[in-house]
């Protein structure tokens, strides 16, 4: 017995010993590596950045990356010229584009959602299969109906019209997250408030809406950041007084090499608070994380 | 297959069936970025749906369990609403689907029936000139080129990330870094990638990169223009090309190699030419210079004190049409060869002293406008499949790669064997998530290609709006284009279904 541990033993070790230096070596290379490829990731948005600092005619000059070199360069004119320009209004647009448009999907879904959870009718499981169908239909598919639709209603290029068509294209997605969110509440909840006789509309205000916090903020961000960053959907139904950044800002890419000064500001102010939110909200998933395995 | 993609749900990976979710979800949400939601999105649906689940026995039991229970709790109290209620919760959602989503489908494929007015009933002709149509035929071409390369280079390079996070410390922030082009809206990433792509290496940093990697391995410096004068008395004549001495090198005397040509702005730091010393026996010695004084006057085919050394110039020794030995100029335009085997030569400067400057890449320009978009794509989503595989990783069950790596596989076979086939469900997930994505992409085309080559790099998403809302004014080429869309996403429409179905049970 000990005479046939004993070998395997050193043999464990020994390979033991190899792993690790092989690792340590290995260890060495991944690390080079990631931080290489982290660069690769930081590099371009950090360019935006400084060229966005920078005025019009160092950034005809020389390359970014001699702010390191010079750091003089650095400027914020090109801000407030942006903003002396107007710009502000396309933003003020986004907002009144992005904010309607999250709180809608989540309010119509949720109330659909629970519906497809909780509430049993007849033909609800072929209902939502055609939800999950619909999660893939392009949106290009409704860009010539919606716009004859629009002209008839006289909504097209208004930011209702932009608003109605985020919510429609948001819903089926917001209604898969809910739903597959609420079915996990557990049922015993449910019955006791039935049980005690609370109207339906309580249970969903009262019971499951709060529970389901976790699910609505990430829905919430998701909608948020994908009406905030749309450009097709502004481009085709927002008219100039009613666009936001996005298309404010693809106006300008004709002349990419003269506008880099209004351009470069543009794209960071409107990536600035997509960035922002989602760096805080990172921290709200995790604890609603936490929150969901507890209970 | 099931099981795995919900145990990584319940393991607090969550993610991975987020992964799930956020796979179809990015796809309604269209091109748009808001996909970067996506890719937190993982953690968040996952949770909500993966503990929950944990929790209770499983969520199909209590789905299914709704329908038996009331009918099992026996006789009397009907605990459920009624089923009218359910119109009510359900109506706003489905009167928005019905009108934003099914209908326009109904009256795109109308339409694409219909010539461009919407005047005249044309059949499948909309169809039909799709793919008879060369511009169109390169649109789609693109579109298979884009569903070719990007789904599985993004795949793959979410796989590596994931795997190689967990052996650093700085795994949260290098996440973090990876997918935060996802907040970003599109049109932002395209105009990051508009200065990345910069012709001008003083510009865009890609060439930068590429023009000083070059510059790095490729010795020498390069005068565009160079040449020798064009007399009987020049000691040094243009041959294919190159810069070749008229007659054969006297040995103890050096070779005079006289170029006029450059503008003498450029020269101006360089210092002076200087004579090379004589050669010894087997040696070979000369100077290459710039064989002009600045203001006029010198003497023509001798070194002048003022006139300028040309440094860093390919030199070769040719025997009998045959390269013997290659220098290169020092920064006075001296040259030397030494221990030649004996014999008669002529000195040559090949053609590459002369060619312009390597420039670095043409990124947006015809040929590589696709290739160049597709990285821009890569660098977007990388992070989104790097995120959900590893959240599908850190739910395989550690014991079984600790089980292998005692039973003396290397990491390797443990990586090919094990964490490969264990991690496929979430890998098929994220591509076939990215094939629906990439088949509808527009913005990045349409921000990062200028507008001369967007022929070029057109793909069917982008046409469909070129076509009907910039400039083309066809709708009925456009409805066709757009169901043409909606045809190629079908087959993930039914895998979606399918992948619900077996995951509820």
């Amino acid at each position: 017995m000990t005479t046939l541990a004993e070998p395997r033993q050193a043999q464990a070790i020994e390979r033991g010993l190899v792993t690790r230096v092989v690792d340590r070596l290995g260890g060495g290379v991944v690390q080079v590596f990631m931080i290489l490829v982290a660069l690769f990731w930081l590099i371009p948005t950090l360019g935006l950045l400084v060229v966005s600092l920078r005025g019009e005619t160092d950034n005809n000059s020389s390359g970014w990356w001699t702010l390191f070199t010079k750091p003089a360069q650095l400027t914020f004119d090109n801000y407030s010229s942006l903003l002396a320009s107007g710009f502000s209004s396309s933003f003020w647009n986004t907002v009144l584009i992005t904010v309607p448009s999250t709180v809608l999907v989540i309010g119509i879904a949720a109330m659909a959602a629970y519906a497809f959870a909780w509430i049993e009718f007849p033909g609800r499981d072929t209902v939502f299969l055609v939800v999950i169908a619909l999660l893939v239909v392009p949106v290009q598919i409704a860009l010539i109906p919606i716009a004859k639709l629009y002209g008839t209603l006289g909504i097209f290029g208004s930011i209702l019209g932009v608003v109605l068509f985020h919510v429609a294209f948001g819903l089926p997605f917001a209604i898969f997250l809910l739903r597959n969110f609420f079915v996990g509440v557990p049922r015993e909840l449910l019955e006791a408030a039935r049980m005690d006789g609370a109207p339906e509309w309580r249970i969903f205000a009262t019971v499951v809406f709060p529970l389901a916090k976790p699910a609505i903020a990430s829905l919430g961000i998701f909608q948020f950041l994908w009406v905030w960053n749309d450009l097709l959907v502004a481009l085709v139904f927002a008219d100039t007084e009613n666009q936001p950044m996005t298309k404010a800002l693809q106006s300008q890419m004709r002349q990419f090499g003269t506008n880099v000064d209004i351009l470069a500001p543009g794209a960071f102010l409107s990536l600035i608070i997509p960035l922002v939110l989602f760096f805080a909200f990172q921290r709200y998933f995790v604890q609603g994380m936490l929150a969901g395995s507890v209970k | 297959m099931t099981e795995r993609l919900d145990g990584p749900q319940a393991a607090g990976g969550g993610e991975s069936a987020a992964g799930a979710s956020s796979g179809p979800r990015e796809t309604p949400a269209d091109p748009s970025p808001n996909s970067p939601s996506s890719p937190t999105s993982p953690s968040s649906p996952g949770s909500s749906g993966g503990s929950p689940a944990a929790a209770s026995p499983s969520p199909s039991t209590s789905t299914s369990g709704s329908t038996g229970s009331p009918a099992a709790a026996g006789p009397p109290v009907r605990l459920g609403p009624s089923p009218k209620l359910a119109v009510l919760f359900l109506l706003p959602a489905l009167l928005l689907l019905a009108a934003w989503m099914i209908y326009p489908v109904v009256y795109s494929i109308w339409r694409s029936l219909y010539d461009a007015t919407g005047d005249r009933f044309v059949g499948l002709s909309n169809y039909i000139s799709i793919f008879t149509d060369s511009s169109t035929l390169t649109t789609i071409r693109n579109n298979v080129i884009w569903v070719v390369v990007a789904p599985i280079i993004v795949t793959a390079l979410g796989l590596i990330f994931a795997v190689l996070t967990e052996r650093i410390r700085w795994a949260t922030a290098f996440k973090l870094v990876l997918f935060m082009p996802m907040a970003v809206s599109l049109l932002a990433a395209g105009v990051i990638f508009r200065l990345v792509y910069e012709q001008d290496p003083d510009k865009g940093v890609a060439n930068a990169i590429i023009t000083t990697i070059h510059d790095t391995f490729s010795s020498g410096a390069s005068y565009p223009g160079a040449r020798p004068r064009e007399n009987d008395q020049a000691p040094a004549v243009v041959q294919d090309g190159a810069v070749v001495t008229r007659q054969p090198a006297q040995p103890g005397t050096p070779v005079l190699i006289p170029l006029v040509g450059i503008g003498q702005d450029l020269m101006q730091d360089a210092p002076p030419a200087k004579a090379a010393p004589a050669p010894g026996g087997d040696g070979l010695s000369g100077t290459v210079w710039l064989d002009v004084v600045r203001g006029g006057g010198g003497t023509l085919n001798q070194i002048d004190p003022q006139e300028k050394g040309l440094g860093g110039i390919t030199v070769e020794a040719v025997s009998g049409g045959v390269v013997k030995a290659t220098t290169e100029t020092a920064a006075d335009g001296t040259f030397r060869f030494t221990g030649l085997p004996s014999g008669s030569y002529v000195v040559r400067l090949p053609q590459s002293n002369f060619t312009a400057p390597f420039n670095g890449l043409t990124w947006l320009g015809p040929t590589l406008i696709t290739p160049a978009i597709i990285g821009a794509y890569i660098w977007v989503w990388a992070g989104f499949a790097m995120v959900l595989i590893a959240a599908g990783l850190s739910a395989i069950p550690r014991d079984a790669l600790e089980a292998a790596r005692i039973d003396g596989a290397t990491e390797w076979q443990v990586f090919r064997k094990i964490t490969v086939p264990l991690l496929s469900p979430v890998l098929l997930v994220v591509f076939v998530t990215m094939i629906i994505n990439v088949l509808k992409v527009f913005d990045l085309v349409f921000i990062i290609a200028p507008g001369s080559v967007q022929p070029q790099a057109n793909v069917i998403a982008l046409e469909m709006w070129r076509v009907s809302f910039g400039g083309g004014g066809n709708q009925g080429m456009g409805s066709a284009l757009s169901i043409f869309l909606l045809v190629l996403v079908v087959p993930f429409m039914i895998f979606n279904i399918r992948r619900f179905r077996r995951d509820e049970g």
